[in-house]
């Protein structure tokens, strides 16, 4: 390309100014528009106070409660000031009222092991002296003195404080040594008694053994089968709570069904006299739009505090409050639909001298049903969804639950199995209503190329 | 769907017009089976819905069907000037001391005797949390979905866990990451935000990559020809194509983030939603009703701003393309 001189430079500049002189406005909006997030964003930083908050956060217990997730542990006692030292383990242990693990050694000089992570990672402790042993140290701790002293050089891995000497093992566990008594924390993967509880009499028999017991058995409860017996333990397990987790779940679902298909059912007659092509009268058309909106606009949360108010905590008053914005939702969405059809099916049923009912049976709904459908479903997806979270300000289902457990700060690992539950939930929910809907957009594609083909 | 219909032949013989229309009736008649069928199961699932919905229900619809008209009873204040009162702190002439007429106490000073009323500072957090947490979802997604669309990913593995990741992120319940971020940063804003950010992400990710998907490939093509980078051809041929598609889809989720963080403040996160809901349960008529005017206001507001801002980005965008 040749070099332009600036004579011709010039004549174009002369030609199209616009291009040239462009308002201040237009040329410094991107620069603008980052100023101004900018500024909006250290007001932001001061509004919340980010810092003091990010300072005074404890983001060490983010792993502790992922882990929680996924593990449980065991923290047995042992009082030392008794005369004889005996383990303790707190009410409600995974492992039921009188455990015997075989990873707490009692030695026969009257001395206890407690082994962690194996030999490798123990504890042994009598009156007189404790010896920890983790990392390839031996590390011994007297207990005579009056307050726990460490002999010879502290490893990081060990804590020693004035009253108190703590000695962490990572994942596995750790152990709290004093005067009076020793504490160990031993941690396990998997969740424990995820199918019995301690009180089922299942509990601790391997799976091979349940099986043979439910077929062949003798009846541990008399006038119960065992495999009546064994459901109701499972559904009825006190730490996992499988019967109430689960029929909440079902009240999620059903909260979402309910509100979207009522709301769907209401919208549907309105959205015709909505649209600006059906309607008989424009100001109709208009009170209807505005009162779509004022549904919608109202809120969800709005909807379920009062009616929760009205009904009671529960699953009712959560399908009414999916059910009183859906109303907004869909008729806004169906009344859009309405308006964009082709007018030519409707003219052709008219021409034939059809009443207005037959003329919306004929002309309008044939192409309108499939878009319809398609919409509900998007939005009983969404309202599935929706459904856990309208739930944890008392409208029933699974978010209450899931809202109580982790306020407790203690039952992570039941929180993550409702988290399972609802990821399944919504990966099931949202692959029917895909599969339904490209069934449906088939439809109506094949619907457009017919009418493209016929002209 | 069968949709071609073959004329009947001429020289067909004399049976088969009879046997096209008995061919039709029978196909007419199963299909209205079908969609009888349908609706029937679809009618007995919503009843035996009912059903199960009122038996969980604390109380019972037809109980407390009589009574609704009770519940709103409380609603209406004694005095209507005082949602006026509630809403910009002003004392009431029938303030008893209790926590339904304690106006002015939460006026907040700014300046002297010049004060932000309470349910606008509550208003104005919950509407900060969903405009940061748009933010972050927006900063977020807008790399991912260049990693995500399959035209323009770098690497298939790399767009398949961005991908994944990015479900993970829009089917995570919102209310378990506050409840666990709240554990750590304490309860509060910070909490929602990190939810609800974390939320945007991957709503905002999907919409951005299938955007992406379709954009026009000659810019790129032309980047690619005098040797661009990655990110040049990024930078320099899609992200013009596709930023005022985004630009609308943002617009859209900071309505939906709005809603969001008025829920997310009713369990805990602070802001308007965890005024109302004391509020609505402890029956403050005057309080209820300021609170429910300002949110519906502020909704309608943002929502009529983002659709005037919408139209004015998209329709900008189809006159770039038209010249």
């Amino acid at each position: 390309m040749a070099t332009m001189t600036a004579e011709e430079i010039l004549s174009i500049e002369e030609r199209y100014p616009q291009v040239f002189r462009r308002p201040l406005y237009k040329r410094f909006a991107p620069l603008f528009l980052f100023i101004g997030i900018l500024t909006y964003l250290i007001y932001v930083l001061w509004f919340f106070s980010l810092p003091q908050v990010l300072r005074e956060s404890h983001w060490e217990r983010l792993p502790l409660f992922l882990t929680q997730w996924i593990s449980y542990d065991l923290q047995p006692e042992f009082r030392l000031d008794q005369p004889e030292i005996t383990p303790k383990y707190p009410r409600f242990s995974a492992l039921g009222e009188n455990p015997n693990p075989d990873w707490v050694i009692k030695n026969p000089d009257g001395t206890f092991t407690v082994l962690i992570d194996g030999p490798a990672k123990s504890v042994t402790f009598g009156k007189a002296q404790a010896t920890i042993v983790a990392n390839g140290q031996t590390v011994p701790v007297s207990l005579t003195s009056g307050k726990p002293v460490i002999s010879g050089p502290v490893p990081d891995w060990i804590a020693a404080h004035d009253d108190e000497v703590v000695a962490k093992m990572g994942f596995v566990g750790e152990v709290r040594v004093t005067v009076d008594r020793v504490k160990v924390r031993k941690r396990f993967l998997g969740w424990a008694n995820f199918v019995f509880d301690t009180r089922s009499p299942f509990f601790g028999k391997s799976s091979g053994e349940v099986i043979s017991l439910i077929v062949s058995g003798p009846d541990l409860k008399p006038g119960t089968s065992n495999l009546a017996l064994a459901g109701d333990n499972i559904w009825n397990n006190a730490q996992w709570q499988h019967g109430d987790v689960w029929t909440k779940l079902l009240q999620t679902i059903v909260m979402a069904f309910l509100g979207t298909l009522l709301g769907g059912i209401v919208a549907f007659p309105l959205a015709f006299f909505a649209a600006r092509n059906i309607t008989p009268s424009g100001v109709l058309s208009q009170v209807l739009k505005r009162f779509f909106d004022f549904m919608r606009s109202v809120d969800m949360l709005i909807w379920a505090l009062f009616f929760t108010r009205a009904f009671g905590p529960g699953p009712l008053a959560g399908s009414a409050a999916i059910f009183f914005t859906e109303i907004g939702t869909l008729g806004k969405t169906y009344s859009e639909a309405l308006e964009n059809i082709d007018d030519k099916p409707r003219e052709g049923v008219l021409s034939t001298g059809a009443n207005g009912l037959l003329v919306q049976r004929y002309g309008v709904m044939p192409e309108v049903i499939p878009v319809f459908i398609s919409q509900t479903l998007y939005q009983w997806e969404s309202n599935t969804r929706g459904a856990t979270i309208i739930g944890a300000v008392g409208a029933g289902g699974i978010g209450l639950k899931l809202w109580e457990a982790m306020r407790t700060n203690s039952n992570w690992a039941n929180v993550f199995y409702m988290v399972l539950l609802i990821l399944l939930v919504v990966f099931i929910f949202d692959n029917i209503s895909n599969f339904l809907r490209r069934r449906l957009s088939r439809t109506i594609h094949d619907y457009n190329r017919i009418q493209v083909e016929q002209g | 769907m069968t949709l071609s219909v073959t004329a009947p032949s001429l020289t067909a013989s004399s049976g088969a017009p009879q046997q096209m229309a008995d061919a039709w009736r029978r196909q007419t008649s199963l299909r209205r089976f079908y969609t009888v069928l349908g609706v029937g199961l679809l009618l007995a699932a919503m009843l035996a819905s009912m059903w199960f919905a009122d038996e969980a229900n604390a109380g019972h619809f037809f109980d407390r069907l009589p009574h609704i008209l009770d519940f709103l009873g409380w609603l209406v204040p004694k005095d209507w000037n005082d949602v006026w009162r509630a809403l910009f702190d002003i004392a009431s002439p029938h303030d008893t001391g209790t926590q339904e007429y304690n106006f002015p106490l939460g006026r907040i000073y700014v300046w002297g005797g010049f004060y932000i009323p309470e349910y606008f500072e509550l208003m104005i957090t919950t509407v900060n949390v969903a405009l940061v947490s748009t933010f972050v979802g927006f900063i977020f997604a807008v790399p991912f979905s260049f990693i995500a669309a399959r035209n323009l990913t770098p690497h298939p593995a790399l767009r398949l866990i961005v991908k994944r990741f990015m479900e993970l992120l829009r089917a995570f319940p919102e209310i378990v990451i506050a409840g666990l971020f709240a554990a750590i940063v304490s309860i509060g804003p910070i909490a929602a935000i990190i939810a609800i950010g974390l939320h945007s992400i991957g709503a905002l990710g999907k919409l951005f990559y299938e955007i992406n998907e379709n954009i026009d490939m000659r810019a790129e093509e032309g980047l690619r020809a005098v040797g661009a980078n990655w990110f040049e051809r990024v930078r320099f041929a899609d992200l013009p194509q596709v930023l005022p598609n985004f630009m609308s889809y943002t617009l859209l989720r900071v309505e939906i983030n709005v809603r969001a963080s008025t829920i997310i403040g009713a369990v805990g996160g602070g802001g308007i939603g965890e005024e109302l809901k004391l509020s609505i349960s402890r029956g403050f008529g005057a309080k209820t009703l300021a609170l429910v005017l300002l949110l519906f206001t502020t909704i309608f507001i943002i929502d009529q701003f983002s659709a005037w801002l919408r139209r004015k980005l998209v329709g900008e965008q189809a006159f770039m393309m038209g010249a």
